[in-house]
């Protein structure tokens, strides 16, 4: 499984914004490059993306939690690898 | 008083201002790069974030990354430490920016004295002496050609934007100035990012005396003594002791003196040390201020018991000088050896797991130190691996300890500069109190032979 970490120091969130949905739910698919969710940081907002492709099977943050740098995200279920 | 502080450091500072933090009853934000994942200052805080990997740009200087674990941590202020981000006028003016106080002076004085022509040009019109050079950046050949005619050779070369020893060149004679000044304009660029450089006639065989201060946020400035900091290599600072062993007490008062007036000129606040070198008359000349706290602060504590972290953090809080420090007395001598981890005599850095780890102790014996059996020294940051000091009733009885506590201090796994403070120890005119800024470099020339 892949496991996106983060890249900076921030506030996880998991939607674009507070009334919107989530921009991924367990069992979503995804490409590389999508928007996974956004990192507050120093009051910008950063869209933090899939670096591959494949089905989301964990989500491992809080909305709205901190998060600090290299703390896992997601996991990711490639297609055809472990 | 501030209620969560954030050390924006590593190592054995990071650990001090930790304990002053605990002492004042300050909760405390370890942040840390993926290489410090086991450090101590991360284990002792009262939280810790990971900022970065192990590269110091990409962690301890990445001013976004430290400034958001400092909000999602909530703290009211930021302790630079030294080196990394302390003396980022940028970095302190961002931490207001974002509502968290620096521990430090304000941006405005931080910019000033990291401008070292800049520095030594209100230094000199708030009345100190300073060494005879560029009124300062030398913009050109030609002005380089009539700084030379006016101040005489030899000379030195330094970069405007350079300091701690860095960035600087000397030249002895006519033919060499041009392709100096060319070089180091070249070296000044790539190194500190602006090629000015400014010039200083070369003080021969000089000793490098530096005063203490403290100052707080209501014009206040007083001085804490002197440390002789003579006993370098290639510019970086090996031994340090107090009370110098060559100035004598009117020296001492009347410097002391300049120096508070020149602060209180500028404004300047928090601790700080204003560096001197002085010639073989005796005279002393401005060279540089260290808008931060220093590593050889221990020196100063324990000849004044004056605890200048917590003052900091205390003066930072708005508090008076006077309530802060109060009357105070210089008491004996005390000497400090920075233990790093190199080769002894080809001073190789030898980072590496330390397998046994033992630390002196006793009557006037202080270490400080992040290591620990079983540590890893990392090898992207300093290799300070500790800082060990003792004080005595007068030199002598100092320099009995530390060749005591020296004997006692065991380090095993890693390559320690323990070996070569015994053998500076044991010099006759280390003892006699006789050196200038070359008696290192020399010594270690010999060395291997």
């Amino acid at each position: 499984m892949h496991l996106i970490k983060s890249p900076i120091v921030g506030t996880y969130y998991s939607s674009p914004s507070p009334e919107a949905e989530p921009f991924v739910v367990v069992g979503a698919r995804v490409d590389a490059g999508q928007t996974l969710c956004i990192i507050e940081a120093m009051k910008l907002m950063n869209e933090i993306e899939s670096d591959v492709a494949g089905e989301v099977v964990q989500i491992l943050v809080e909305n709205g939690h901190p998060v600090e740098y290299g703390e896992p995200l997601f996991g990711i279920r490639t297609q055809g690898k472990k | 008083m501030f209620k969560k502080i954030l050390i924006a450091n590593r190592g054995e500072i990071a650990l001090r201002i930790l304990s002053a933090c605990k002492e004042l009853g300050v909760r405390t934000v370890a942040i840390y790069s993926e290489a410090d994942r086991h450090a101590l200052h991360v284990r002792f805080a009262d939280e810790a974030v990971c900022i970065g990997p192990p590269r110091s740009a990409d962690s301890y200087l990445n001013i976004p990354h430290v400034i958001s674990a400092a909000e999602i941590t909530d703290v009211d202020a930021i302790h630079p430490g030294y080196g990394f981000l302390s003396e980022n006028a940028n970095f302190a003016e961002v931490c207001e920016a974002s509502h968290v106080a620096f521990i430090g002076p304000s941006p405005d004085v931080i910019r000033m004295m990291g401008e070292k022509d800049r520095a030594r040009a209100e230094m000199a019109a708030a009345g100190l002496p300073v060494i005879p050079g560029s009124a300062g950046v030398v913009p050109d050949e030609s002005a380089a050609k009539d700084v030379a005619a006016e101040v005489g050779l030899p000379l030195m070369i330094k970069a405007a934007e350079g300091g701690g020893g860095r960035g600087m060149r000397v030249v002895r004679t006519k033919k060499e100035l041009i392709p100096a000044f060319q070089t180091a304009r070249a070296e000044a660029e790539q190194a500190f990012g602006s090629p000015n450089v400014y010039m200083e006639k070369l003080i021969e065989h000089p000793r490098h005396i530096e005063f203490q201060v403290l100052g707080d946020r209501h014009g206040n400035v007083i001085h804490l003594g002197e440390r002789e900091c003579t006993l370098q290599r290639r510019h970086q600072k090996v031994l340090e002791e107090s009370p110098s062993t060559v100035l004598d007490p009117a020296t001492r008062e009347r410097v002391g003196k300049q120096v508070i007036e020149a602060l209180r000129k500028v404004g300047y606040s928090s601790a700080g040390t204003v560096e001197f070198l002085r010639d073989v008359t005796g005279e002393l000349y401005f060279i540089e201020m260290n808008a931060r706290i220093q590593v050889e602060h221990p020196v100063t504590e324990m000849v004044t018991q004056v605890d200048l972290v917590k003052s900091q953090i205390r003066l930072a809080a708005g508090e008076r000088l006077e309530d802060v420090v109060g009357p105070f007395e210089f008491h004996g001598h005390a000497i400090e050896c920075r233990i790093n981890a190199e080769d002894p005599e080809t001073f190789r850095p030898s980072p590496g797991r330390i397998t046994a780890f033992r630390v002196p102790g006793g009557p006037g014996v202080r270490v400080d130190t992040a290591a620990y059996a079983d540590a890893v020294i990392p090898p992207y940051y300093d290799s300070l691996v500790a800082k060990l000091v003792t004080h005595g009733r007068d030199r002598a009885e100092a320099i009995v300890r530390m060749e005591g506590a020296l004997d006692g201090f065991v380090v095993e796994g890693i390559k320690t500069t323990i070996p070569l403070h015994k053998r500076i120890l044991a010099e006759p005119d280390f003892k006699a109190g006789k050196f200038d800024t070359h008696f290192l470099d020399r010594l270690t020339a010999t060395a291997g032979k």
